[in-house]
């Protein structure tokens, strides 16, 4: 498709097209994703309403969905206010900081074996330093807001981010020494077996699996991690200052990191966008071009179910755990989740070396 | 030994699933939001809402301005002026509720001799302006006129109670 494209647009200049090709990739990539943002406000609102025996927004167009849209509109409009003494500069750069992170990173997410905008080898490098990156963001916020509660969210969400950087990042060596490539779509190629779903690495690296998942929660401030917002101790924490698109801007931000994380799950420990029929139905129905092959197979839909899981996991842990208290967190991230993944990462080794079947021989 | 198999239970996060089974059965509950404008909760006949004035069936005013009522009224809200009318009967001039003050506590209703003051169920009124939330007599006996069948049901059920 892409080919044709370019002998479309053959009559401009060579460059050109390229930033066509290029510009074109990204949204749609990136329209998608906003979609998907919008309509997982949604979705989180329903699945707590739900779980609190409610059922949520229901009154913007069918069954409520037309909220996000509504909601978007207001945000557009309202108006940006800057707080008395703020630094004008580091208060609009801070959104943007980090949203453009948050969607950078997508730009060497694998949906498919072909479908990825950037086929880098060292991808997961390069995700490590963008979700990394979202912090200044938060960080300049704070300190550019003028405000105590601005500053003490971004202060906490500083620590916190930190700490689980260096679990999250353990937990993914483990994964490296599995899959022995830093390229997700070679990780998930590692992970094909005549097994379905005991080839993914969910089985052999359950502890990293989990850790990396929880601290995955914890990196995009979600609850029960999201002390840098603690709505109830320091009203909206970092973003307290912000109004209207600014506000919006970050929100963005996090729900976009959520989806990020819960795919790069799906990725990583889950097998990608691999089937988990492979080797339980016979693989007649699963390659060639039939319909049928089209659903069972491997394909972007595994994938983005697999995602989908994750993030109603994100939602439902929110409706279910009270947020943990600060020196709780660090606990967790230093005492438990560290030590964990060390040792899980020795007996990852072990097991590669010995080529522990299924999955290492 | 039991810090051990605590060890161990926190370890594979037992109580944390535990949490979480308990929302996601939760999740399929049958919700008990009540979609207000289409559906209402059931309401009792002793429902204090908005005020109305009554008549007897002859189309007589009941008031006879005996100002109990405004005595009671703990919010002060009720004003009353009277005059002796052409045929000996007292009644009022003026009989004013100030909805803005008023707390709905029904004393008003409970102090009336002759059941001409009281409370409705009506509660979905509105004003656009204070003026609006200021009841005169003509609009409270407005309010009496529309709604009578109902006023009358609900001190019938009440009546054996009073």
């Amino acid at each position: 498709m892409i080919e044709a494209i370019e002998s479309a647009l053959s009559f401009l200049p060579a460059g050109l097209v390229t930033l066509i090709i290029i510009v074109g990739k990204i949204l749609v990539l990136v329209l998608p994703l906003m979609g998907a943002v919008a309509y997982l406000t949604l979705a989180e609102r329903k699945v707590i309403g739900y779980m609190q025996v409610r059922i949520g927004p229901n009154r913007v167009g069918p069954r409520g969905l037309l909220q996000p849209i509504a909601d978007a509109v207001k945000l557009m409009f309202k108006e940006t206010i800057f707080p008395a003494k703020a630094n004008r500069f580091l208060f609009i750069s801070a959104p943007i900081l980090t949203l453009a992170p948050a969607l950078a990173a997508w730009a060497v997410v694998p949906f498919d074996d072909e479908l990825v905008i950037s086929d880098i080898d060292a991808s997961l490098l390069y995700i490590l330093a963008m979700t990394s990156l979202g912090v200044y963001g938060v960080i300049i916020a704070g300190w550019a807001s003028n405000s105590k509660y601005a500053f003490l969210g971004a202060l906490r969400s500083a620590a916190q981010i930190v700490s689980y950087e260096i679990a999250m990042g353990f937990a993914l060596v483990g994964v490296l020494v599995a899959a022995g490539s830093l390229n997700l779509g070679a990780i998930v190629e590692a992970q094909r077996g005549g097994l379905g779903i005991i080839n993914w690495y969910m089985i052999p690296l359950l502890p990293l699996f989990v850790v990396y998942f929880i601290a995955g929660v914890a990196e995009t401030n979600r609850a029960p991690f999201d002390v840098a917002e603690g709505e109830s101790e320091i009203v909206a924490g970092f973003h307290v200052e912000y109004s209207s698109m600014t506000f919006s801007i970050f929100f963005l931000a996090e729900y976009a990191n959520m989806i990020l994380i819960a795919l790069l799950t799906a990725i990583m420990f889950l097998g990608g966008w691999l089937s988990p029929l492979n080797g339980v139905l016979p693989a007649s129905l699963l390659e060639g071009e039939g319909f049928l092959a089209l659903i069972l197979g491997d394909g972007i839909h595994w994938l983005l179910a697999k995602t989908a899981f994750f993030l109603f996991l994100f939602l439902w842990f929110r409706a279910t755990f009270p947020r943990y208290r600060y020196d709780q967190i660090m606990r967790l991230g230093w005492k438990i989740f560290i030590p964990i993944t060390i040792v899980w990462l020795l007996v990852a080794a072990a097991m590669v070396v010995g080529k522990v079947g299924p999955w290492f021989n | 030994m039991t810090a051990i198999t605590n060890y161990f239970k926190s370890l594979i996060l037992a109580e944390l699933f535990r949490g979480l089974l308990l929302t996601g059965k939760y999740f399929f509950r049958k919700k008990i939001t009540v979609q207000y404008p289409e559906e209402k909760t059931p309401m009792s006949h002793r429902f204090r809402g908005l005020h109305a004035q009554r008549r007897y069936p002859n189309g007589e005013e009941r008031c006879i301005a005996c100002k109990l009522c405004e005595a009671v009224c703990p919010a002060l809200a009720i004003t009353i002026d009277l005059e002796e009318r052409d045929d000996g009967t007292r009644r009022t001039t003026r009989y004013d509720i100030d909805l803005t003050k008023c707390i709905f506590c029904g004393f008003c209703e409970e102090s009336c001799p002759v059941d001409a003051i009281v409370e409705t169920r009506h509660f979905e009124y509105y004003g656009e302006e204070r003026s609006d939330l200021y009841m005169t007599k003509e609009k409270l006996l407005a309010v009496g006129d529309k709604m009578e069948k109902q006023i009358a049901a609900d001190r019938a059920a009440d009546a054996p109670f009073r």
